[in-house]
């Protein structure tokens, strides 16, 4: 009897671990995917500056507030500018830029094609 | 002829290149993307001095001017800003809040002590969490306020032609 509520503990206190991990890990992918704004070049996850710290501590915060990832980015758009994401949203100031690459690739295809047709 | 037009044409693309680089080096390497936040941030902080929780809308209560100056005693540039801060705490016009930045109690009082306070308020982040809420990138950073909006922002440390600025707003 005993050994099973010792293996019931640990089971318990193994599952909270769990769950703090998902936590982590939702913290490093969103502080990945930010511009530390102060040591540019490098993301908020790498940075060590005040700025970064701070930045992490703010996530976390919010993490624990369960705001969702795109509450967050919304948050820190809001106060930062899109600058401080990495990954920028689709809208009219950056759809040229996202539809560029697949323009120019099809302009690239199209050319293959009228080569290959010719011969 | 043809070697000629590429000759001209060489120069002129150096020319670009030359201008374009030369005005790179006067261009500070950090860039700073415009943000447009008008409102004052909702947050929580205590009081410097005697510890009490102060909340954001108790602080800014009035239509007045604020100027609200994110410090530290760690901060070089602070030290450099602060004579202007004291001469403008002069002005009976605008009320200035300090916001203590991830800083040692001792050494911020001992800093306050050293230079003066100019000061109505002095807020503590000691986390820096407060200074994100303003959209802040670290210390020195100035926020002037006017019924309740942000009007103006001044990332690094003040000099005289801020202060002058500043003085503008507020005649």
């Amino acid at each position: 009897m005993k050994f099973i509520n010792y293996f019931l503990v640990i089971l318990l206190v193994f599952n909270l671990n769990l769950l703090k991990a998902d936590e982590i890990k939702l913290q490093n992918k969103i502080s990945k995917n930010l511009r530390c704004l102060i040591c540019q070049g490098q993301s908020v996850y790498d940075s060590d500056s005040e700025f970064a710290i701070s930045l992490k501590l703010v996530i976390k915060n919010k993490i624990d507030e369960n705001f969702t990832e795109e509450q967050i980015y919304k948050f820190l758009t809001k106060k930062y500018g899109e600058w401080i994401l990495y990954d920028p949203q689709f809208n009219k100031n950056t759809y040229f830029l996202w539809i560029l690459p697949l323009l120019i690739f099809l302009f690239g295809g199209a050319i293959i094609f009228k080569k290959i047709n010719k011969h | 002829m043809k070697s000629n037009i590429v000759y001209y044409l060489f120069i002129v693309f150096f020319i670009f290149v030359f201008v374009v680089f030369f005005k790179g080096l006067n261009d500070s390497n950090i860039y700073t993307p415009k943000t447009e936040i008008k409102i004052i941030p909702e947050f929580k902080s205590k009081n410097f001095i005697n510890k009490k929780e102060l909340n954001s809308k108790d602080i800014f209560s009035n239509e007045n001017f604020y100027l609200l100056n994110i410090w530290s005693s760690w901060c070089i540039p602070c030290k450099d800003e602060h004579p202007l801060l004291i001469d403008l705490g002069k002005n009976e016009k605008i009320e200035l809040i300090g916001l203590n930045y991830k800083d040692n109690f001792y050494n911020a009082q001992k800093f306050i002590t050293e230079y003066g306070n100019p000061y109505s308020i002095i807020l503590l982040d000691e986390k820096g969490t407060i200074a994100i809420e303003w959209g802040a990138f670290g210390v020195p950073e100035t926020f002037l306020i006017h019924e309740k909006k942000i009007i103006k922002r001044y990332i690094g440390p003040l000099n005289k032609e801020s202060i002058n600025e500043i003085e503008k707003y507020i005649k």
